[in-house]
């Protein structure tokens, strides 16, 4: 029997560190994603971020922000848990599960992880390379970890019954709000908007290495909600693998549809907008829903995703060069709500996964969409506050934004002193 | 002889090379350039927002002909470089005062690339 359980143990730790693996990957689906969505002039920046972005996360976390996110006491973390120094047990939300914590870790680190990349792509071609890596360490020794704590944790939201199953208020939202803060704060690039504020196109340099991006983040994603099952369940898992895929899928299909509407033709980056939209929305309730609901809730992010891109270009003047804001933000935020109203009484029940009570079309009543609120506005609210006021520090300390001729130049010149396609770039179009 | 001029769309060079080759005509000189005519080029759009592409890739084209050919030449160049559609280009047509070829110092008609 001991065997048996041991071998059990095993496969679920597989089970997790192969998704962790998944979710690290989602690195190199933003650096080509937000890449492609920059400017040639850019383009060693915006990978040296997204790449250098994980050494900070991954120390930030390590040192603080795990022993923050699951400790008793939430602010001030015992001084034996920082470096993953404590004894399993004294990360207690954890202490249930039979993983090893060093596979629990890593699967946390990469979350982490994802959390700090999604502000540099709204944040790009503008920003200091030095004040971003500092806002990121904020970012994940602290920001996220106490809204981690707050809900994974079984912190106060936990308890007045939020369920957030893989991230959506998280991860995405808390990216996507840090990320708006920080843009306030930048303000838009230069050219973006004319004096009458109507806004500009600035082309991304490369829809394929977009689109190759997006196949990565999609890919990524269904380790980002198989894993956080802390364990391997046939039914559930299997299930949660066909609501997300169908998430993405309706996601895509939803901004093609408000595309073709508002615009008159398939904007193929607006189509991959959706898609990851749908695919955040789906990370808060994929476990709980049925597979027709995960079609619905992911249609509606991929036309809330791009509904959202336009207005915020063109009436709020958010100058967001990937849609980041938007995708996760946005998406997150309807991810939490859409679980209020879809979730389904329990189908396969799972013990290392907490539910939520059925949702408002599931004969659960307005309960637990109630509950979303309160975590969406807690959320919203503590991601918003906190990151203004370190982007804010930044600000007046070392400064967050570059000189108008470094982004003129471009910053791979300007801030890195080499470029992306050296030979490449100027005039030669060589049509012939 | 003549210099013909003619400004075309980059996808029809293919054709318009083979059509000179089979009328006799090898010698040509072809660079990309960009211009717009009366259309004063195009409206794309990227995420919501409209831009104007106001000088489009064109290829010119450059052959020296005997005044005899000249008819012959634009008529091969007009009826490869067509599509009926705006943007199909223009030609221009040019006196030449002499040409050399450097090899083999003949000057006039003997130096076109006429086979």
């Amino acid at each position: 029997m001991n065997d048996i359980q041991n071998l059990k143990t095993a496969l679920d730790t597989a089970w997790i560190l192969i998704m962790g693996l998944l979710v690290f990957f989602m690195n190199s689906g933003f650096a080509m994603l937000e890449t492609g969505f920059c400017r040639t002039k850019n383009a060693v920046s915006m990978l040296s971020k997204n790449l250098i972005v994980f050494f900070i996360s991954t120390l930030a976390f390590w040192s603080l922000g795990f022993a923050l996110m699951f400790s008793v006491e939430c602010i001030i973390p015992s001084f034996k848990n920082l470096f993953l120094l404590g004894e399993k047990s004294s990360y207690f939300p954890l202490d249930n599960f039979r993983l090893p914590l060093q596979a629990i870790f890593f699967f946390q680190v990469v979350f982490a992880g994802t959390t700090a990349t999604i502000v540099s792509g709204a944040v790009a071609e503008r920003i200091k390379f030095v004040s971003f890596l500092i806002f990121t360490f904020f970012l994940s020794c602290f920001i996220y970890p106490v809204i981690g704590h707050w809900i994974l944790g079984r912190g106060f939201l936990y308890e007045m019954g939020v369920r957030d199953f893989a991230g959506s208020l998280m991860v995405h939202t808390v990216g996507g709000m840090a990320a708006l803060a920080g843009v306030i704060i930048l303000g838009p690039r230069v050219g973006k908007y004319n004096k009458d504020l109507s806004p500009n196109a600035i082309l991304g340099h490369s829809i394929p290495m977009i689109t190759l991006g997006g196949f990565i983040l999609w890919l990524g994603w269904f380790g980002f909600n198989l894993g956080c099952t802390f364990g391997f369940s046939s039914e559930l898992n299997s299930h949660i693998a066909l609501c997300t895929n169908a998430s993405a899928i309706m996601g895509g299909l939803g901004a093609l549809f408000v595309s073709y509407m508002l615009l008159k033709k398939p904007d193929l980056s607006m189509v991959i907008n959706g898609l990851l939209g749908g695919l955040v929305a789906s990370t808060a309730s994929c476990a709980y829903v049925s597979l027709i609901s995960s079609n619905i809730i992911g249609f509606i992010a991929g036309c809330l995703v791009v509904i959202s891109i336009l207005i915020m270009d063109s009436i709020f003047h958010i100058d967001d060069p990937v849609g980041a804001i938007s995708v996760h933000g946005i998406g997150g935020i309807w991810g939490a709500i859409a679980l209020g109203l879809f979730s389904a009484p329990i189908q396969y029940d799972y013990p290392n996964v907490s539910y939520p009570k059925p949702g408002l079309f599931f004969g659960g009543g307005i309960e637990q969409l109630i509950s979303q609120f309160i975590g969406v506005g807690c959320v919203i609210l503590w991601t918003l506050v906190v990151s203004m006021v370190v982007w804010l520090i930044l600000k007046y300390t070392i400064g967050v934004r570059v000189s108008q001729r470094a982004e003129v130049d471009g910053l791979d010149i300007a801030e890195h002193g080499m470029e992306a396609y050296p030979g490449f770039s100027g005039g030669g179009e060589g049509i012939i | 002889m003549k210099m013909i001029i003619a400004i075309v769309r980059p996808n029809r060079l293919a054709a318009i090379k083979d059509a000179l080759n089979e009328g006799g005509f090898s010698g040509i000189t072809v660079i990309a350039v960009k211009g717009r005519g009366s259309q004063k080029g195009i409206v794309e759009r990227y995420r919501g927002s409209e831009y104007k592409i106001d000088l489009l890739d064109k290829v010119e084209i450059k052959v020296v002909v005997d005044d005899d050919d000249l008819d012959k030449v634009i008529n091969i160049i007009t009826e490869a470089a067509r599509t009926n559609e705006l943007g199909d280009g223009k030609i221009f047509v040019l006196n030449v005062e002499q040409a050399i070829r450097i090899r083999t110092n003949e000057i006039g008609v003997a130096a076109l690339g006429k086979k």
